[in-house]
């Protein structure tokens, strides 16, 4: 594909350089720059990784990079050289062609990248076209690149609409979209961000060998230290738009200078917690449970078995974290067990009494003890009730009386961590983390025994993940409740659990302590998971070094 | 990228209403008290014929507006008319507002078989243009300013029960309604404290598009012949009277016409504008 | 995807039925229907045939299935003022109404769909405040005010009439597409400026895709997808909007004998014509369903 180019006889220089660039944000941003004198070189055939979390301004250097800055975010400094050429960096129509051919992105969310009413094949093909490869090259070409990116029947996936691929095949056809035109940088946007451990490797793992097959150079942007320690040769830190370290990967991740960086990188290697005792009597015990989603009507009807015959035991002051990849059934498990959904088949015995089928009035005099904290902080709370008047709310549907409510809302607004002046304000006006603390708040108001986390703090960026993981801890320590955590993310059990159930496909393969659980997995899936979780390893070996 | 402990962003200060808003809304002001007080500023009364006034143009001395072809004073007619229009206009679309809300957010809580029925009401209603069961009801039976106003009342019921079922379904399926389940709420409190409020804006931007549609049905019907009869008379009466005399005296239909398109004009200005404010994401729906 | 077919024909059906079962019942309810669908001036044997045909004398399950039998066989009933068979007047008339229709809905169709993505396409210019201030205009606008304001201009300017059979087609079509072509407008601007905003649009211009490529074979296709639920459902406020404007320009369709039969209470007319239209909205309805299958591949996989 690609002809002898004349810069490749040229000295060794970077392939893309990064000088002082500055890129204005408009005047009603939450700070005037959204990066700040940002200088970087990427050598060819070189990984670096581009670290930070949202709002660092990492995305913006990604858009400067394709020409693709929108207008309202003009570059008041600096610039971009590719191959010793400056590019501009807002949008060009001229320069659009040139570039996307030498340069090519892959997305965070795949599958929404992709047109959903056009077939893979004809997408890919049209990049072709635009690119002035004849038509009857297109198809073998385009089934060339499948082929590459080791999607299984290239054939058929050419065929395929993008809502018939899974999450990684979508982001193998993305990533065969860019490598059409041979680009001599790839950008990656958090790519693996929005899939499970095993797939993220797979992907990062595909990148590592298209790299070396086809001489990329590769821009990396994530969050994730874990990913870094996996694919970068080098890494940047943004923090607030400001590059706070670089350096060679090793280097930074086994003697990180910035604050910053440190606490990130902590965020994935985390301390196993002083583990609680475990000679309390159970709190909660299943037996068997069978949860079952029916749906549809006449011919059409469908059922999914979501939970299958799950028992487990939960003992007072424990912390128990349900491990598993997206629909392993573990938020059905947690539905089920807070009683939100009527199990088919089993039994939930809280302390010792049955409660799988209770309902009404007993029911809701039981939820006092068993409480809530769910994923999505920006939903979990009703965007017309104030702080105070949400976490008073459980107080006093169990009979306290609005005052005596409302002064335990204010003492524990300021035990999670908020000011007082927080408890008259509406959710809107607060970040992810703060809401969490405020849901964790609304919980712990009924002082319940059980308090069931639900991927809690999954939407939130890892250094605040730190922060909600201690509150957790903290709150454990003060009331002594026992938790229950679902969570898809290994750091994060590992962090925060004593006991550790794996989940898959609705059913528990494997329980024990977390560090048995991870010392010596028992089951080949946990195995698994745990050899693709991006940067354990590499931290395991470098702590046993 | 501390997690800072005071509230992160103050709320955005509220945009000014802008000048078509403000105009819409003086206007549908102005609708209001001239048919409340409009009959203070004519001596004549609705009904009151004259033989020396007929086909009066505007601006005749003790005629304002002109006559008709029986000599009834043009704005005592407009007058009454628009009393007629604004009471039928907000009955009705009450009527439609609350049995549709009502009927959608029942389909959601209830589930099962209940919600098919609802739904396939609503399939029903959606394939008979309101006009036409209209029609067919005032053909069935004599025409009576009460059965009108029910049939106008039907009017757009099933837009608001497919809306009002979805918002409902999306607020039951909500992390707040889940964790205030989770707290121990009664389905009254979770019904009443939690859902309805964040519903209720869906249910009052589709009145503001709703109204106008209303407003023009009723209008339409009355011009037809089949709704309001004399002697009481509509907006949409008056012009049916005056529709043959088009090319003579203008004023008899074009009159009524403008404060019909007027009205309607405004109170969708003020819908769109309350839809942007209320929530950018909602979907217009007309 | 066979579900997906079953289910919309189950949908239809039931939705007919629903339809004539009302249609029956209220029928019923307001008076003697053998003198309803007979002419005034049948002799007695005809009424007395009509009776049994009916089966006045029987339940009213037995009634019920008596007339929707009579329905699928195509016994209408006749018109009280003319004798003439119902659906004879309705194929009369038909050809007038769907000239009137489907020109208005072209009308609508061709201007309000480009000038609602154009304005999505220059959001925010003077071009976009401009088309959406047209479409508020048409939404709040009486097709009656509109017709009788385009037959006063034209008379006093042009002294002609623009009404009856042998007038253009054009002006009454324009006032009955009025309000769909405002609708269209605004839809399709919401629609475009939900699909350029989209992310694969960002992803098409990164991989150097030409913008108005991006716009015919990106945007459009997906564009597209909820206009067809649109137009579909533009039908009924056509059905709705011709009965107005036939009436102003004195058009002799379908609507026209739909309100002179109401005004002269020809119940076996007025109902078969309310079947007709519910049976219209539903196939119109059963069309879109199936577009999708065409156009939206993800409803193909369901």
């Amino acid at each position: 594909m690609s002809e002898p180019n004349p810069e490749e006889t040229a000295p060794p220089a970077p392939l893309l350089s990064i000088d002082g660039l500055t890129v204005a944000l408009p005047a009603d941003g939450d700070r005037p720059e959204a990066v700040h004198e940002i200088s970087f070189d990427i050598n060819r055939g070189e990984t670096l990784c581009l670290v930070g979390e949202s709002g660092s301004g990492k995305s913006v250097i990604g858009q400067a990079i394709l020409g693709m800055l929108p207008h309202a975010l003009p570059v008041t400094a600096g610039g971009i050289r590719f191959s010793g050429q400056t590019m501009p960096p807002q949008r060009d129509a001229a320069f659009g062609a040139i570039r996307s051919a030498r340069i090519a992105m892959i997305f965070q969310d795949a599958g929404a990248s992709l047109n959903p009413v056009r077939t893979i094949g004809a997408q890919l093909a049209e990049i072709l076209a635009v690119h002035g490869v004849s038509k009857p090259a297109r198809l073998p070409r385009v089934l060339d690149v499948l082929r590459d990116v080791a999607l299984p029947d290239p054939e058929r996936i050419a065929r395929s609409y993008p809502h018939q691929l899974s999450g990684g095949q979508a982001q193998r056809a993305v990533i065969a979209a860019a490598l059409l035109l041979e680009p001599k940088l790839l950008i990656a946007d958090e790519p693996t961000t929005a899939l499970d451990v095993t797939t993220q490797a797979e992907i990062l793992a595909l990148i590592a060998r298209l790299k070396v097959e086809h001489d990329l150079s590769v821009l990396f942007v994530t969050h994730d230290f874990g990913v870094v320690a996996e694919i970068a040769d080098r890494v940047a830190v943004m923090q607030d738009g400001v590059l706070v370290e670089t350096g060679d990967a090793q280097d930074v991740l086994r003697n990180p200078q910035h604050p910053y960086t440190q606490k990130l990188i902590a965020a994935v290697n985390p301390t196993p917690r002083q583990l609680g005792s475990d000679d309390g009597a159970p709190i909660l015990e299943a037996t068997d449970v069978n949860l079952i989603y029916r749906s549809g009507f006449l011919g059409n009807r469908k059922a999914l078995h979501a939970v299958k015959d799950v028992s487990l035991s939960i003992s007072e002051g424990r912390t128990v974290a349900v491990v598993g990849e997206s629909g392993s059934g573990k938020s059905s498990l947690a539905r089920c067990l807070l009683r939100l959904e009527d199990i088919e088949s089993g039994s939930i015995r809280f302390k010792g009494a049955e409660i799988a089928d209770v309902t009404g009035a007993p029911l809701r005099k039981l939820r006092q003890s068993i409480q809530v904290v769910l994923q999505d902080p920006f939903s979990a709370l009703n965007p017309r009730q104030t702080i105070l008047s949400a976490i008073a709310e459980g107080p006093m549907i169990h009979g306290i009386a609005p005052d005596a409510a409302r002064a335990k809302a204010m003492e524990l607004i300021e035990l999670v961590g908020l000011s007082a002046q927080a408890a008259g304000r509406y959710p809107q006006e607060f970040s992810g983390g703060q809401r969490q603390r405020i849901c964790i708040a609304r919980a712990l108001a009924l002082e319940p025994e059980l308090l069931i986390a639900d991927e809690a703090v999954s939407a939130l960026d890892v250094s605040i993940q730190t922060q909600i993981l201690d509150l957790f801890a903290d709150m454990q320590r003060r009331f002594g409740f026992a938790i229950l955590f679902i969570t898809h993310d290994l750091a994060v059990a590992r962090a925060i659990a004593d006991d550790i159930l794996v989940m898959k496909s609705g059913e528990i393969v494997e329980r024990g302590p977390a560090d048995r659980v991870f010392g010596a997995p028992e089951h080949p899936y946990t195995a698994g998971l745990l050899e693709a979780a991006p940067g354990l390893e590499l931290f395991q070996q470098g702590s046993a070094a | 990228m501390s997690d800072a402990t005071a509230p992160a962003a103050p709320q955005r200060a509220r945009a000014p209403i802008p000048f078509s808003v403000k105009l819409a809304l003086s206007f549908v002001t102005l609708f209001v008290l001239f048919a409340l007080f409009g009959h203070l500023l004519t001596p004549h009364g609705f009904r009151e014929t004259s033989l020396f006034h007929r086909l009066e143009p505007p601006g005749t001395e003790g005629y304002l507006l002109g006559t008709d072809a029986r000599g009834r004073d043009l704005f005592a007619r407009l007058v009454t008319g628009a009393q007629i229009t604004l009471v039928v206009a907000i009955v009705g679309t009450v009527i439609g507002a609350v049995l549709g809300s009502l009927l959608g957010i029942l389909a959601a809580a209830k589930r099962g078989k209940t919600e098919a029925v609802i739904v396939a009401a609503i399939d029903v209603q959606a394939s008979l243009p309101i006009i036409i069961v209209a029609l067919f009801m005032l053909a069935m039976f004599d025409n009576s300013f009460t059965l009108f106003l029910l049939l106008v009342g039907l009017n757009g019921w099933e837009v608001y029960a497919r809306l009002m079922r979805g918002a409902t379904l999306q607020a039951k399926e909500s992390g707040y309604v889940t964790a205030v389940r989770a707290l121990g709420a009664s389905p009254a409190r979770i019904y009443l404290r939690h859902v309805l409020p964040n519903i209720l804006n869906v249910a009052l931007v589709q009145f503001t598009v709703n109204l106008p549609l209303t407003v023009l049905l009723e209008t339409a019907l009355s011009f037809l012949g089949l709704g309001v009869q004399p002697p009481l008379t509509s907006l949409g009466q008056i012009m049916s009277e005056g529709r043959d005399r088009l090319m003579t005296a203008w004023w008899l239909t074009l009159l009524p016409g403008a404060i019909i398109f007027c009205l309607a004009l405004s109170v969708s200005m003020i819908g769109d504008w309350l839809r942007d404010r209320l929530d950018p994401t909602l979907r217009s729906e007309r | 995807m066979t579900g997906y077919i079953l289910s919309r024909l189950l949908r239809a059906a039931l939705t007919m039925l629903v339809t004539v079962t009302l249609v029956f019942l209220f029928i019923r309810l307001s008076g003697d229907p053998a003198a309803a669908l007979v002419p005034p001036d049948a002799p007695q044997e005809v009424i007395d045939q009509y009776t049994r045909a009916l089966g006045l004398d029987q339940p009213l399950w037995q009634q019920y299935l008596g007339y929707v039998g009579g329905i699928l066989q195509g016994n209408f009933g006749f018109s009280i003022h003319t004798g003439i068979a119902v659906e004879e007047t309705f194929l009369d008339r038909l050809p007038f109404t769907l000239h009137l229709g489907l020109t208005a809905l072209c009308m609508a169709i061709a201007i309000g769909i480009p000038i609602g993505a154009v304005a999505a396409i220059r959001r925010g210019t003077a071009l976009d405040r401009f088309v959406m201030g047209f479409s508020v205009f048409a939404f709040a606008m009486p097709n009656f005010l509109f017709g009788l304001v385009m037959i006063l201009v034209a008379a006093l300017a042009f002294s002609t009439f623009l009404g009856g059979e042998n007038a253009s087609v054009i002006w009454p079509a324009l006032t009955l597409g009025l309000a769909a072509m405002g609708s269209f407008a605004r839809f399709t601007r919401s629609s475009v400026l939900e699909t350029i905003n989209a992310p694969y649009m960002r992803a098409a211009e990164a991989r150097g895709i030409p913008f108005g490529m991006r716009l015919v074979r990106h945007a459009a296709p997906n564009a597209a997808i909820p206009l067809v639920t649109l137009i579909g459902l533009s039908l009924g406020a056509l059905v709705a909007g011709s009965v107005v404007t036939e009436q102003v320009f004195a058009w002799p369709g379908v609507g026209q004998l739909l309100v002179r039969s109401v005004a002269t209470r020809d119940l076996a007319q007025v109902q078969f014509l309310v079947l007709v239209v519910a049976f219209t909205m539903v196939i119109a309805n059963l069309i879109v369903d199936f577009l999708y299958l065409i156009i939206d591949p993800r409803i193909r996989a369901k």
